[in-house]
């Protein structure tokens, strides 16, 4: 028995404006990509003792580069991926077309936030990084570029929304297909998560770049960021689990075992995101070691949903490889379909994803953070996590999303197949030099080539060499996928339109009992919201009001 | 289903575990007393020279074998640059900064404090063995970050 998770599995045609804003997208996000990994290869050569900061015409440096790295690829590669892959899957899971105008107006929002971020970056007026915490102050364009990014995002969730809403008009009572519910709470999560970074932006951080507040507050605005910056993971990882739920098991040859168990997951990623940003500030001043605690306890909360993940996503493999003829207790696991590209880069991303979960978890591990805080060690987690999870899930979805959106089929399986597996070393090699650096004390975001102190440290010399190689991999790897991709969309033989990679569930959704209210959103946000409020509410209220006491900084 | 019957183990199983790691880190924070920074006060960072204890950076002993050192970070540097200690000291470190956010982290040691201006920073530790620590900033503070380094020396003459 199996159950579909879209409204209607047979007949489906994506209208043409809808297919035009999600090339737009995922093509944005892929040449942004491209921008970014050429400074990753310069970070990770300069771990290895290369300094080639100064050699790009126009660039002043090492944290320029930096800043570009982090801001195009966490910020805006993920939201346009996001925007561009759950609008399609929002609109494929209620076989419904989405409006056109919030669409247009998200993508113009995107680039126009892009346009203004990027002008600050390259004009070297905004050398903060991605995480820009005052009082570094950047030129104002950096913060509304980046506030218009978000609310890009905001337009397409309310596409999102709208098309819930007038579904939810026409088939009272039913269940919300599976498709659909996933991409509904991914968006659902992020704009609530999304308001920390809004409001230190537009309250706090432009007012003061143009001059019209003469002060920011450090410790507030970094705890503003965090209670985004940490959900923001998940808003870059649950469009990924669309994809390992949703089609993963298809292209398996399984099925995805249950539906009530993913509607669960999701909506613990919802609830349990938010609520635990100040894992991120462990070794902040002026914020109480009970409220840490807090957020400790409750990362270790979120922790568990992506433990159900494992066990539905490997259970869907497992019955794809024994269909293989695949036996035995792990037998099975070399029996699934590895010859196809955009499967095994999404399984390589899990495997990475392993690795990730589990340096996340020392990293969310209280007193066991004074170890690794900061240090090198961080940017190792986070490559496994979305450097691997998403970036090569992403090139996995590509694989078949690119030859979905041109009607074409892929060009060269073969070489796209090998770029996955060239792209997992390298990132495995990055990962693993600077995670070994960290432990030895190396810092994160220092340019090591020239650190007046690396030479009383000779244990970062390997680790640094490692993470240089791993770099150059990874950078092969991505020129690889742009390539493949290029081809495939100009030159991909032409093919019948086909429908996505759609799995089926086992265990269907129940249309009586406890599950009729997993689909109510109103009541989960509610939890949210009263999580938030728990976990964040006695900071604020005591800190309150903002000490406005910092004049900007631009030491860059 | 046997399926059915394996997805309670596995999730049991992974509650357990996360609860098992949760109750290490809460025993190892009260009964060890292995916590993370907290709160110790706020201060005007423009006026930090001038408030007590930062208008006498450096290292002060307020006990045998015991020593508060008030350092201040700056763009980029660290005021006093070098502090020596004798073995089995324990040292409490109170810290801020002057301008930007900075990093505060000893190398080989636990001691991992960020430095955000308008706040002390502090955090004590015991050094046990002879030998020199690295002292970074590992907070991206602008184009000199690379050079903002200290030192802790510990020397072999034991605590009396």
């Amino acid at each position: 028995m199996s159950t579909p998770i879209v409204s209607s599995p047979q007949a489906y045609e994506l209208a043409a404006n809808e297919r035009s804003f999600v090339k737009w997208n995922i093509y944005f996000g892929f040449a942004v990509l491209s921008v970014g990994v050429l400074h990753g290869l310069r970070q990770a050569l300069n771990y290895a003792g290369v300094d080639t900061m100064n050699s790009i015409p126009g660039m002043h440096g090492y944290y320029q580069g930096l800043t570009v790295h982090g801001v195009f690829n966490a910020l805006v590669l993920t939201s346009a991926f996001a925007n561009g892959f759950m609008a399609l899957t929002t609109a494929r899971g209620f076989n419904r077309k989405l409006n056109p105008a919030l669409l247009q107006a998200a993508l113009w929002t995107l680039l126009l936030g892009s346009v203004m971020a990027s002008y600050a970056i390259f004009s070297n007026q905004a050398s903060v990084l991605y995480t820009f915490y005052p009082p570094l102050q950047a030129h104002w364009t950096f913060y509304l570029g980046l506030a218009l990014v978000v609310i890009s995002t905001w337009l397409t969730s309310f596409a999102l929304f709208a098309a819930h809403y007038g579904w939810r008009r026409e088939h009272p009572g039913e269940r919300i297909p599976l498709l659909a519910y996933m991409s509904l709470v991914t968006y659902w999560m992020w704009d609530i998560a999304s308001l920390g970074i809004a409001i230190e932006v537009v309250v706090l951080l432009l007012p003061w770049s143009l001059g019209l507040i003469h002060g920011s507050d450090p410790l507030l605005s970094r705890t503003l960021f965090w209670y985004t910056g940490h959900p923001i993971v998940y808003f870059w990882l649950l469009p990924v689990y669309v994809s390992w739920y949703g089609m993963v098991p298809k292209q398996a040859g399984g099925k995805l075992f249950s539906d009530p168990l993913t509607r669960v997951a999701f909506l613990m990623f919802l609830c349990l995101s938010i609520p635990v940003g100040f894992h991120h500030q462990f070794s902040d001043p002026g914020i109480s070691p009970t409220f840490k605690f807090i957020a400790a306890a409750l990362t270790f909360g979120v922790f568990f949903p992506s433990l159900m993940t494992a066990f539905s996503v490997m259970y869907a493999l497992e019955i794809g490889g024994r269909k293989n003829g695949g036996s035995g207790l792990i037998g099975w696991f070399f029996k699934i379909p590895w010859r196809d590209p955009s499967l095994s880069a999404q399984v390589l991303a899990m495997i990475g994803f392993l690795l990730g979960g589990a340096t996340g978890l020392i990293n969310a591990s209280y007193s066991i953070n004074q170890v690794v805080h900061n240090t090198a060690f961080i940017p190792g987690h986070f490559h496994l996590t979305v450097g691997t999870a998403v970036v090569l899930s992403y090139m996995g979805i590509a694989y078949w999303l690119v030859p979905y959106l041109q009607d074409r089929t892929l060009w060269s399986p073969g070489l796209a197949r090998l770029q996955g597996w060239l792209y997992f070393v390298g990132v495995m090699f990055l990962s693993h030099g600077l995670m070994s650096g960290g432990l030895r004390g190396m810092p994160r975001r220092t340019m090591m080539a020239r650190a007046a102190y690396a030479k009383f440290e000779p244990s970062w010399h390997v680790p640094g060499l490692m993470t240089g190689f791993g770099g150059i991999v990874m950078f092969i790897a991505v020129m690889l996928f742009f390539l493949i991709i290029i081809m495939t969309a100009f030159f991909g033989e032409k093919r019948a339109a086909e429908d996505l990679p759609l799995t089926e569930t086992i265990r269907p959704p129940d249309n009586r009992g406890w599950q009729i209210g997993l689909d109510n959103f109103g009541y989960w946000i509610a939890i949210t919201v009263a999580l938030i409020v728990m976990a964040y509410g006695p900071f604020i209220v005591t800190y309150m009001p903002p000490k406005l006491t910092s004049p900007g900084f631009q030491a860059f | 289903m046997k399926i059915e019957r394996y997805e309670e183990i596995f999730l049991g199983l992974s509650a357990v575990v996360l609860i098992l790691f949760l109750n290490a880190l809460l025993y190892a924070g009260l009964a060890m007393n292995l916590r993370v920074p907290g709160v110790a006060g706020m201060i005007d960072p423009a006026k930090v020279r001038e408030t007590p204890p930062f208008d006498h950076p450096g290292l002060h002993q307020i006990a045998p074998g015991k020593y508060q050192a008030v350092i201040i970070g700056k763009a980029w540097s660290f005021t006093p640059k070098t502090i020596e200690i004798p073995a089995g000291s324990e040292v409490t470190f109170l810290a801020t900064s002057v301008d930007i956010d900075h990093g505060f982290y000893v190398d080989g040691t636990r001691i991992n404090l960020m430095l955000v201006p308008g706040q002390i920073s502090r955090t004590t530790y015991r050094f046990d063995k002879p030998g020199t620590h690295l002292l970074l900033c590992h907070e991206y503070c602008g184009l000199g970050h690379q050079f903002m380094y200290g030192k802790i020396v510990v020397n072999k003459t034991v605590v009396k």
